[in-house]
């Protein structure tokens, strides 16, 4: 439990750290890397079926 | 001055040359060869056996891409003097160096499990226990790790990278036709049209060449080295060369294959050097020799490009320099990440040779995101100053951000739609 929390607090620490970003980016710019982001997982989401679908 | 003064001053000035580098040498030529690892020596013998050499010409456009890639985490690491993972945090915020971090530790264990399986699979051919081959290889890698420098580290992966090399004289004594491996693997050609398979094949290349894990590492290595902004010609030599020698080798095994095996269909490196050594028992042996090599190699880097973002990342020490009970942590995430792949080959009727493949396409996959963030970096001027990328550099990388994504969506709409593409 001690470890637990200890791990929490350094997540938490490091959040804090890193809370604002050094370069500054624009709205369309975030807007851009969460939707690059979002459609590479779900080509990862499709690999991953067709493995499931080749074990099975 | 005569003429032999001139050549004795010529000649002890290249050999200084060369004794610099082969101080600086390491990161670039290390983290290139290591990505010929267990899964990319399965990929380029299926390649092999599926195209023959007609996907040489392709596997020789991957040069550039791995050196403009790789070359890009050269100066970020000799300028910032930062790891990779701190550098995305420290300039884009917490929560992209979460997702990033992420990323890199799934992709990381996923590419170590494969490490193990080729390993595994190589030592079998011997009459090797797979467990015995586990608890071999992470005794050895305690042994490599724990000598606390970072130099004897390097050189030893360095002899391992030197080993990778058996495959060239492997594709001598299969005596391919050096005309029809000109003829038909050096003009752009798509064999066997587009579909499904041929995407997949073309990712799982791209995939063992340029990986995420290569872009932590490599800076990560360049920091450990102590490297300056001094040194980013020698670490773009290391580079270019490293870029040279694991195509070389790729395209070394392809021949094997494409030569003794052709429309076979290849599964893994391990069937394919144990059909090998059914015609020729020393081709057989190099490749299960190599696909030894390639694991131990791989294995060694990967689990070191995670222990390496986690300390940046957490503040542990995390360098090889340090012993044991001063970075207990480093120590500890390495170990951690080894055994729990170590273990999945061990467990019974796992798909192994499906997750070799599978782990390449997703690795490429996710290495768009990477190289977005790695360009963005590489474009701040207060911390790059002049050796910030070029207009140049960043239609490169552009394009090769591009073109993997357009490669994974066409894979992924073969998924969806398999009769779309026949």
């Amino acid at each position: 439990m001690n470890t637990f929390r200890r791990l929490q607090a350094t997540i938490a620490d490091i959040n804090r750290r890193y809370q604002t970003p050094r370069i500054a980016m624009s709205p369309a710019v975030r807007l851009s890397l969460m939707a690059l982001r979002v459609y590479l997982l779900f080509l990862v989401a499709l690999m991953v079926y067709r493995f499931v679908v080749l074990v099975s | 001055m005569n003429i032999f003064a001139r050549i004795y001053y010529s000649l002890r000035k290249a050999w200084k040359a060369v004794r610099l580098y082969l101080v600086i040498a390491g990161p670039g030529i290390v983290v290139m060869v290591a990505d010929n690892d267990a899964g990319g020596i399965t990929t380029y013998a299926a390649t092999g056996a599926k195209y023959r050499y007609a996907l040489i010409w392709f596997l020789l456009l991957l040069i550039p891409v791995a050196y403009y890639v790789q070359e890009m985490t050269v100066r970020l690491g000799a300028v910032t003097k930062r790891g990779h993972a701190e550098a995305i945090f420290d300039s884009f915020g917490a929560f992209w160096g979460w997702f990033s971090l992420l990323d890199l530790m799934i992709v990381d264990w996923l590419t170590l499990v494969t490490e193990f399986i080729g390993m595994t699979a190589a030592l079998a051919i011997f009459g090797v226990p797979p467990w015995i081959t586990v608890a071999g290889v992470v005794a050895l890698m305690a042994v490599i790790v724990l000598n606390g420098r970072y130099w004897t580290w390097e050189k030893i992966a360095l002899l391992f990278c030197a080993l990778n090399l058996v495959y060239i004289p492997g594709a001598f004594l299969v005596h391919p036709s050096i005309h029809e491996i000109l003829r038909t693997g050096l003009v752009p050609n798509f064999a066997g049209g587009f579909d499904g398979q041929l995407f997949f094949y073309l990712m799982a290349n791209i995939g063992t060449t340029i990986a995420p894990w290569m872009l932590f590492f490599q800076q990560s290595a360049v920091v450990d080295k102590g490297m300056l902004e001094k040194d980013i010609p020698w670490g773009r030599f290391d580079t270019i060369l490293g870029s040279v020698l694991t195509v070389l080798v790729a395209i070394f095994i392809v021949v094997v294959t494409g030569t003794v095996l052709p429309g076979v269909e290849i599964d893994s490196a391990a069937q394919a050097a144990e059909q090998l050594m059914t015609t020729d028992r020393y081709v057989g042996t190099f490749l299960a020799i190599g696909l030894f090599d390639a694991g131990l190699l791989g294995a060694i880097c990967i689990s070191l490009a995670s222990s390496w973002a986690f300390g940046e990342i957490f503040g542990w020490a995390h360098s090889l320099n340090t012993k044991i009970r001063e970075a207990p942590w480093f120590y500890a995430s390495y170990f951690l990440t080894l055994l729990t792949a170590g273990a999945v080959v061990l467990i019974p009727g796992a798909p192994l040779v499906l997750i070799t493949l599978f782990v390449q396409v997703i690795a490429v996959t996710l290495l768009p995101a990477a190289l977005v963030f790695l360009i963005l970096l590489l474009n701040d001027k207060a911390t790059m100053g002049e050796y910030r990328n070029t207009l140049a550099q960043n239609v490169t990388g552009g394009f090769i951000v591009i073109a993997i994504v357009v490669l994974s969506t066409l894979y992924g709409v073969s998924v969806m739609f398999p009769s779309l593409f026949g």
